[in-house]
């Protein structure tokens, strides 16, 4: 069987993986809705996720595959608490603009 | 050694050959789709069609899984992210009604800011990992992303955690109706 050791290097996946993690650091500091921050961290997890999975294939280990079915139930939870979080922020202020959100600073 | 022989191999290494680039070939799509999506994720105005991007560099994630024929985490991703966490994203923005532009203008500044501080972390990680060229074990085996392998790792060797992670969803659940109900008063 000619698997993928052979045909993509590792360094490849490594890259991806950054990239994919750096636009989710970007999109964090360049938007202000509160929701696509939310996305841009699920983005930020997936990349994690992505290299997790190299590594364990490339490697042959299979912990790195049970490490990632960890992370998404890790974020299936925060989604559900945040989702619930924003609709409560949403209700008290009307927006979900994370600049309407420095009550604690006055 | 005759020559249909010789054809014979040459056949094998072809076939080889025209085997490896169209897996590269596959990657390299499934990669730019990923990161383009990304992109779109971060760039474009109405979050509807945010939700939707993030949805295409997902299934681009799970074709990579395919890729690394780890078929179960393809499944699962698929099932758990496009199936209910950007559903979980479409409702909540169809319910609270942000599908237009309700940006407000933004300081351009922040926006320059956040820009050359996204990149020069971009430059940094690809510096550093740039040369950490790891060589693979040989003895690596193919099928470790299979369904057996995993549910056998998962049960024998992370039990416990695997317990722990049902607690963590139960006290999620609750934690998200304590929520959104409205106050008691």
């Amino acid at each position: 069987m000619n698997s993928i050791f052979q045909n993509i290097p590792l360094n490849h996946y490594i890259l991806l993986s950054t990239l994919l993690f750096c636009i989710g650091v970007l999109g964090v500091l360049f938007r202000r809705n509160a929701i696509i921050i939310f996305m841009c961290i699920e983005l930020m997890l997936n990349a994690v996720n992505l290299l997790l999975a190299a590594f364990s294939t490339y490697f042959g280990d299979a912990s790195g595959q049970v490490f990632v079915f960890f992370i998404m139930a890790v974020a299936a939870a925060e989604v559900a608490v945040g989702l619930a979080i924003l609709t409560m922020i949403f209700r008290n202020t009307g927006s979900v603009d994370i600049n309407s959100l420095n009550k604690m600073k006055h | 050694m005759t020559l249909s022989h010789l054809r014979k191999i040459e056949l094998k290494l072809y076939l080889h050959y025209n085997n490896t680039k169209m897996i590269l070939s596959v990657f390299y799509f499934l990669a730019f789709l990923a990161i383009l999506s990304a992109l779109m994720v971060v760039i474009s105005k109405n979050p509807v069609h945010s939700v939707l991007y993030l949805i295409i560099c997902f299934f681009a994630i799970a074709g990579h899984y395919v890729l690394m024929n780890a078929q179960f985490l393809a499944a699962v991703h698929i099932i758990v992210y496009a199936g209910a966490i950007m559903v979980l994203f479409l409702y909540v923005i169809m319910m609270l009604n942000l599908n237009a532009d309700v940006e407000p203008h933004k300081n351009k500044w922040i926006k320059v800011a956040a820009t050359i501080s996204g990149g020069v972390l971009m430059v940094v990680m690809v510096g550093a990992l740039r040369q950490s060229a790891t060589t693979v074990s040989a003895g690596s085996n193919a099928n470790v992303g299979l369904i057996k392998n995993l549910g056998v790792v998962l049960f024998r060797d992370f039990a416990l955690p695997f317990e722990v992670s049902s607690i963590l969803l139960l006290v999620a659940m609750v934690g998200a109706i304590m929520l959104g109900k409205k106050e008691i008063n």
